[in-house]
Formats: structure tokens, sequence, C-alpha cells
């Protein structure tokens, strides 16, 4: 049994706005399943049904084989859920509320002492037990909304924005964090970070509208580009026509763009038909016909773009 | 049961990291001390009662319960905690429980740190303790009615100051529904059976009962249906609103 999360058919609407809208989905233990998508698009609604915070309106959240809905106790003991903003207690101290947290999850004695230890040590918060989370930086406030998360060791851990806010070493030091749980279990991060799909998710998920436009990994997504695998080249700007016209005649080149001409250097690009590795023929051609290039390098694309593409036409996500 | 009496002693805690539990029972014992000697004229009758000491309980309560039941909601919703606790493994009724326990404890330290006045009445004279032990009991659950009351209301808003307000006029309510002030307005044009109903309701009816010794199971029925409605009320209240 290692799909530890099955959404099916999620919806949930506020008023006459569909907030979610059949949101279906599997995630397996060793996934780290990253869900993207523009503010309001129901990123941190369908997290919040899937961690049995708000009941869904129809379809169902499945988590280690208990509905969510219908045996709430016995799913949430197996979740661990930070909300957007990792809200937790001010007037407590770390100290007091892990142990807090410890007690209701069920931990006692030695148990609750090591799971604190190992949460804490994991966390980083050891040098700031003592002292109210009111107090704390919005880093370590964010620590210790993930230790919260992470204390009773669950199958399934569902993070709603966890590096939102941190510094870059905060940020990496989560990320790596999230990337050492992920072997033992099935985790959804939402972020609006697109740069974080790459470092730590194992797959993403662009939700817009309530609906899921695109499932892939980050290399999927990218081939979704139209510049995916295209090449581009800096040249010298008297070459620049004549290797135009050389590319343009090579089969395997859709077309062609100068992305810049300057006085003396100039950049082409050469699409691919069907997103096809065309760099050996465009080394060959060139080459062949004399062109001399200073650089040359394939394109992958950035998520940034594919999001925008996605998330901005209406027939960019058809299916995924 | 366990979580329960977990969360009661986090909220208990709270209650206690900050200075309004301080103030709250400074505030109490000096109120109940100033209505009880100045207003109640507790020397001048001459007697070794607390009836003057009890008197004015439903009229503190009316205001200092709804400021300690103020913040049990509502600031979870406006901290967004309420995310946070509604996610762990318990129940919605466990948690409206184990608030409920907290507030109650702290209101039974309100009352126990009046008991020196208890201790002076003996020294001085020979009261009717069971009637002042009654008092104290009724006391008590008339406080709980009022902190599930405010509880309810707490629930039903992200705003301190509302809950509090709603909730004091709510049970000034429950108070005064009692008093012929009230009465007097239905008595032309309500049936006999539903002006007593509405008396019946009153906290201060029951409270007044207890005061003069007449420990009726019915006013401890009352008292604690009161509580069960309006814990139930808190619950629905809770599992509507938390996401909103």
């Amino acid at each position: 049994m290692d799909e530890l999360i099955i959404l099916d058919g999620l919806t949930k609407r506020f008023g006459s706005l569909t907030a979610v809208d059949g949101i279906s989905l599997t995630v397996e233990k060793g996934e780290v399943v990253g869900f993207l998508g523009p503010n309001g698009a129901g990123k941190s609604t369908t997290m919040k049904m899937a961690a049995g915070f708000l009941e869904p309106d129809s379809g169902t959240a499945e988590v280690c084989a208990y509905d969510v809905a219908q045996h709430p106790r016995r799913a949430k003991a197996h979740i661990g859920y930070m909300p957007e903003g990792a809200p937790c207690y001010g007037e407590m101290t770390p100290l007091a509320f892990l142990r807090f947290i410890a007690e209701v999850r069920g931990l006692k004695g030695s148990a609750r002492r090591e799971a604190i230890i190992r949460t804490v040590d994991a966390t980083q918060l050891r040098g700031v037990l003592h002292q109210s989370i009111d107090t704390l930086s919005k880093g370590f406030k964010r620590r210790v909304g993930l230790a919260q998360a992470i204390l009773h060791d669950p199958d399934v851990l569902i993070l709603d924005e966890p590096t939102d806010g941190l510094d870059p070493n905060q940020k990496h030091h989560v990320r790596s964090l999230i990337k050492s749980m992920a072997k033992e279990k099935a985790i959804i991060v939402s972020t609006h970070i697109l740069e974080e799909v790459d470092a730590v998710c194992t797959r993403a998920i662009v939700i817009d509208k309530g609906k899921i436009v695109a499932d892939g990994t980050s290399r999927e997504l990218k081939h979704r580009l139209d510049y995916n695998n295209a090449v581009a080249i800096r040249l010298n700007s008297e070459d620049l026509d004549r290797a135009r016209a050389v590319l343009d005649a090579l089969p395997s080149v859709g077309k062609t763009q100068i992305l810049s001409r300057g006085k003396n250097k100039s950049r082409l690009r050469a699409m691919t038909v069907g997103r096809r590795q065309i760099t050996a023929d465009v080394i060959d051609a060139l080459r062949s016909n004399g062109v001399q290039t200073d650089e040359l390098f394939v394109e992958q694309g950035n998520l940034d773009d594919v999001f925008r593409q996605i998330t901005t036409s209406d027939t960019g996500g058809a299916n995924a | 049961m366990r979580n329960i009496w977990t969360i009661a002693k986090r909220e208990l805690r709270s209650y206690f990291g900050t200075p309004i539990a301080y103030v709250f029972l400074a505030i109490f014992a000096a109120l109940t001390g100033v209505f009880a000697f100045f207003i109640g004229t507790f020397f001048d009758r001459g007697e070794a009662n607390l009836q003057p000491f009890f008197e004015y309980h439903p009229w503190l309560f009316l205001l200092l319960v709804p400021a300690i039941a103020m913040r049990l909601w509502s600031e979870e919703r406006r901290s967004g905690t309420i995310e946070l606790l509604m996610t762990l493994p318990i129940t919605a009724g466990q948690a409206v429980l184990g608030k409920f326990v907290a507030g109650a404890i702290f209101l039974a330290i309100a009352l126990i740190l009046t008991m020196p006045i208890w201790i002076s009445v003996n020294i001085l004279g020979d009261p009717d303790n069971g009637v002042i032990t009654a008092s104290y009991v009724g006391s008590f659950l008339m406080s709980c009615v009022f902190l599930a009351i405010g509880s309810t209301i707490s629930a039903l808003t992200k705003n301190q100051v509302i809950a509090f307000v709603v909730a004091a006029s709510v049970c000034f309510m429950f108070v005064l529904s009692g008093t012929q002030v009230v009465l007097n307005v239905f008595h032309d044009w309500l049936p006999e059976f539903l002006i007593s109903a509405i008396s019946s309701l009153s906290v201060l009816n029951h409270f007044e009962n207890v005061t003069r010794g007449v420990f009726d199971a019915t006013d401890i029925v009352f008292y604690l249906s009161m509580m069960a409605f309006w814990l139930f009320a808190n619950t629905v209240a809770v599992r509507m609103k938390k996401a909103s």
C-alpha cells in the first residue's frame, strides 16, 4: 500500500465560487508533490480538505486508507499538516508548544522526549526553546510550525508554503529537511517559488481555477514550452543572415528567431520541430558552412514560463 | 478524556501566560469585597452570613466571565491556530470541552481566592456553613453557564471585543429575564406559561434560591442543562465557523 494520499473528485464551493473543482490525484510513498498555481487557485483549499480541516462538498480524500471525512481522527493521526503562515500559539515557548502537540498526538514519556529532541534537532530550534514564539523571527516561527508537523513522524506531510518568508539559507535548510524525509513519506508542498519544484519535488501539479491543469515532473512540464530544446547561438553580426539561411534550410529546425541584433554580436534562436534534440544538426550545418559561433546552448526553458503559459491561456493545459 | 485535559492544560497555561489572568483575579477579589462591604453593607447587617457577598455575584460575573471567555475561540480564529487545532486528532467537541474546563478551573480559582471572607465570617460569628457551601457551588455553576455562553459567542467572531460585548448582553438577558421589569413587559400580551418559562430561564432566580439555602435539584438541572445546551451550540459554532 504505497498510495498514501488519494484525492478523488475533491470539490469545494464557497457560496457561488467553486474554489476546488474536482481534483483527483494520488501521491505515493517517496513522492514529493509540488502544488503550483496563482493565488486563489485552490491550492490551500485542497490541502485543507486533505488535512481534514475542511469537509469537501463532494469527492473524497483518503489518507493511509482512511477517508478523512469519515474517520477524521484516524486519518489525522497519520498526517502532519502545516497550515499557511504556520500559525502557532504565540504566548507559548517552542518547547511547551511541542510538548502540547506531542501530548495530543499521544506520545508519552521517553517516546515524547525522543520525538521532541529529534524534531528540535531537525528544525534547528535548540537555541530558542525557552523563548515565547511571539518574540521569534519569522524564520524561527516557520520552523516551529514545521516542527509541529513532523513531530509524530507522520506518513503523510502536507505543508502549505513551508519556505515562504525564509531567507536563502533557511530555505535551503527546509528543502534539504523535506528531501531527507521524502523517502519514507508522501509529501505535498505548495509553493509560489518555482525553483523549489526543481529543488525538492519529484512531481509538480499546476492548479488553476480549482482544476489541475498540468501534472508531471519538472522536465515534463518544461517540455510543454515552445522553445524547449531550442538552440540559442551567439555569433558575429555579419554572419547572422547567412547562419539564418543555413538553419532555415535544415529540416529539423522549425523556424528561426533573431533574439538580438547588435553592432558586433547578435543572437539567434533555432526552434525545433516537435521539441527534438537538434544540437548536433545545428552544429554540423553551421560548421560545414563556415559560420563561427561564440556560444551555443540548448534552451530548457524555466518553470516560470511554463507556469505563465499554462495559467494565462485557456487552452494551455487542456490535458496533462 | 485525555485530549480534553490536554487542551484544558494548554488553555490554562495560556491564561496565566498573559497578565490578563492576574488582572482578572485581582479585580474579582477586589470587587467582591467592595460589593460585600460597601454596597452590600456586610457589617451593618450584624448577621453572620455571606448573603451580601453572593448577592452581587451574578452582576460581577456578567461582566467578568465574558472577559475571560472572549478569547477562547476568537483568538484561535484570528491567529489561524484553529486550523492547527482542528487538524490534530481530536474532535471539535473535545476542543470545546477542553477550553470550557480550563475556563471553569480559572473561575474556581477566582472563587477560591475569595475564601478569606468565609473564614472571616466564621471568626466573627457562627454562620450556616452549609448555605455558604451551597452558595459557592451555585455561584460556580452560574459562572460556568456564563462561560459556556461566552465561549459559544467567542466562536462566532474573530473580534474579541465583539465577543465580549455580545456575550455580556446575552448573559444580561439571562439574568434580567427573571426580574419584574422584564416580566411586566411581557405580562399583558403573553400567556402565563410563557412568562413563567421566561422567568425560569433566569439565572438570577435559580441563584437566589441557592443563596437562600434552598438547593433544589431543579436548580442544578437548570444550570447543567444550560451548560450542555450552550456547549452543544459551541461545538456547532466551531464546526460551522472554523474556516470562515
